[in-house]
């Protein structure tokens, strides 16, 4: 149902797609630099929602009657056309799930489960999401496994050689984000998966900054598992999605019981539904999953090409217009980044520069970005953030400027 | 000494003069530069109330039956706020802090500070002004 490819990318017809961008913030026209934490929604997926519940609402898998049916096969079909948007094998290689976070602490419960034992090691990176930190810190201290961490350098990149020198034959999973929340570097997740593979480990890749960039292919990156959230990528909350290959997946002990995830139950012995079902107990965000439908529909007819020339140069312009402020430092300079720039300021605080530029209508994020041991990495405790999506215009950046230099020159 | 009610009042006058949130903002940051730090040796790890985004320290003396606040944190905004609630609270009796309804951060438009998605260490901050309040009712 996707249709033809728009013409050409252009800022200002896109924006008109998201009504939020219209508003006003304290008097002032929004300025929204916080995708990173979270994007905003064309209106075809807020429609999508409603319209469901107007007109489609009902349980699936689990009833004979017609709307229950037609939303069975409404739910069914977006697992196809995300299938297809990840470029994946098979349809039942999709599992939906709550979110990156859910997804991950999926992986690392069940993988852990069967495939972790006392002297086995786990590595991650120096600038994970916690969400990508403290589920394998569980499981490896239930399991009594080890976790290892690869070092990054001062612009924020991954140290590729420490990486091969901490893998050998007690590696057992390769967890790492494919582009950082805090930093925007991206991260050559191929050529490290490749790696692991040789040495027979299994790679999960935290997706959820990479998605909003650019449509992913998961079988060119060839990582076991690839993770993100739907909210990121202009969708909506609560529906996260965990591709895994099928003979994984299949390997795998479902994470949660209940309903839709067994094929026979009696007080006995449970029999577990086949793919995906297997991981998706109770019933699940349909609403969510029809509005990612949506969203997938959005995605599917905007000029990517377009879209990265105009990311990467609200990046140079934004990077360029920062470099020239005094005592402000840029985090995160890696050769590979992603729209999205960390920094700080010399004798200020981030949380007061975000403060007052949100009293200019300028929405950025503050603090640790749920990546402490990375603020610890750089001797810092936090960084004001501003993280780009395709409907950003240079326009903007200069209003956000305005307002840096206006809450720098009073915090001073 | 005035009381803790005629101390709110007194901060409500004063930001109704304000005309816009510059002015307002300019005055806060000028507060928390002036405010008198807490001693060093006070700014230990059982003094700290870590927010996600800033952090406070706050230490509580009693003298003559009336507890003196000082405090810190490292973001200059929470600092100007602290100023505020120090100015109102401290050298009061501790049954009055233990008592008192803080009402002006409100009237001064200043409500949004004490939401928690801000997260800066003032909501802990202020539970804890009153705890030192109920704590040291004891010992009065
Ligand atoms: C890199 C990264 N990983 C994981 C997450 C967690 O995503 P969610 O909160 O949607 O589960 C985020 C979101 O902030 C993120 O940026």
């Amino acid at each position: 149902m996707s249709q033809a490819v728009r013409q050409k990318f252009n800022v200002e017809e896109i924006r008109k797609d998201f009504p939020i961008l219209s508003r006003k913030v304290n008097g002032k026209p929004l300025v929204y630099f916080d995708n990173g934490a979270t994007s905003q929604k064309p209106d075809v997926v807020a429609d999508a929602i409603s319209l469901y519940y107007k007109h489609e609402n009902s349980n699936i898998h689990r009833g004979v009657h017609t709307l229950s049916q037609e939303a069975t096969t409404a739910y069914e079909q977006v697992r196809e056309k995300m299938q297809q948007y990840l470029s994946a094998e098979h349809k039942e290689e999709i599992i939906f799930t709550k979110g990156t976070t859910d997804g991950i602490n999926l992986i690392a419960s069940s993988f852990g489960k069967h495939h972790l034992k006392e002297g086995d090691e786990v590595i991650i990176s120096a600038m994970e999401h916690h969400s990508n930190i403290v589920p394998w810190q569980m499981i490896c201290e239930e399991k009594g496994a080890t976790l290892k961490v690869i070092p990054i350098n001062d612009q924020g990149e991954i140290d590729l050689e420490a990486y091969k020198g901490l893998l050998s034959s007690r590696t057992k999973m390769v967890s790492i984000v494919h582009i950082s929340n805090t930093l925007g570097t991206i991260n050559p997740v191929k050529e490290m998966t490749a790696l692991a593979q040789e040495k027979g480990a299994v790679v999960l890749i935290d997706g959820a900054q990479s998605v909003p960039h650019k449509p992913i292919n998961v079988q060119e990156i060839g990582a076991e598992f690839y993770v993100f959230s739907m909210h990121k990528l202009f969708g909506p909350t609560g529906v996260g999605v965990l591709y895994g290959k099928k003979e994984w997946l299949d390997a795998l002990p479902p994470y949660q019981g209940g309903g839709d995830m067994i094929k026979t139950v009696t007080f006995e012995r449970t029999t577990y539904n086949e793919l995906p079902h297997k991981f998706e107990a109770g019933t699940p965000n349909i609403a969510g999953g029809i509005a990612t439908g949506a969203a997938l529909d959005y995605l599917n007819q905007l000029d990517w090409e377009g879209i990265q020339l105009h990311e990467q140069s609200l990046l140079d312009y934004g990077t360029e217009k920062l470099k020239q402020i005094e005592g402000l430092r840029i985090i995160g300079e890696a050769a590979q980044k992603a729209s999205v720039i960390s920094f700080v300021v010399d004798g200020i605080h981030a949380y007061d520069l975000g403060v007052i530029m949100d009293k200019m209508g300028v929405a950025v994020r503050t603090g640790h970005h749920c990546t402490q041991p990375l603020m610890n990495r750089f001797g810092i405790l936090g960084t004001a953030r501003a993280s780009f999506a395709f409907y950003n215009t240079k326009e903007e950046i200069d209003q956000f400027m305005e307002a840096l230099h206006r809450a720098i020159k009073m915090l001073k | 000494m005035s009381s803790i009610k005629e101390r709110q009042e007194e901060v409500v006058e004063e930001f109704s003069m304000f005309e816009d949130w510059m002015d307002k903002y300019e005055y806060l940051i000028s507060l928390g530069k002036e405010l008198p730090l807490i001693e060093e040796s006070k700014k230990v790890e059982e003094n700290i109330i870590k927010g996600c985004q800033s952090r406070v320290w706050l230490d509580a003396q009693l003298q003559d039956g009336k507890i003196y606040f000082t405090a810190d944190s490292d973001a200059i905004i929470t600092k100007g706020i602290i100023a505020l609630m120090i100015r109102v609270l401290s050298e009061s009796s501790p049954k009055d802090i233990a008592e008192t309804d803080l009402h002006f951060v409100d009237e001064i438009g200043l409500k949004e500070h004490l939401s928690p998605t801000r997260s800066n260490g003032l909501v802990s901050m202020i539970k804890k002004m009153k705890t030192y309040g109920i704590a040291f009712q004891a010992k009065a």
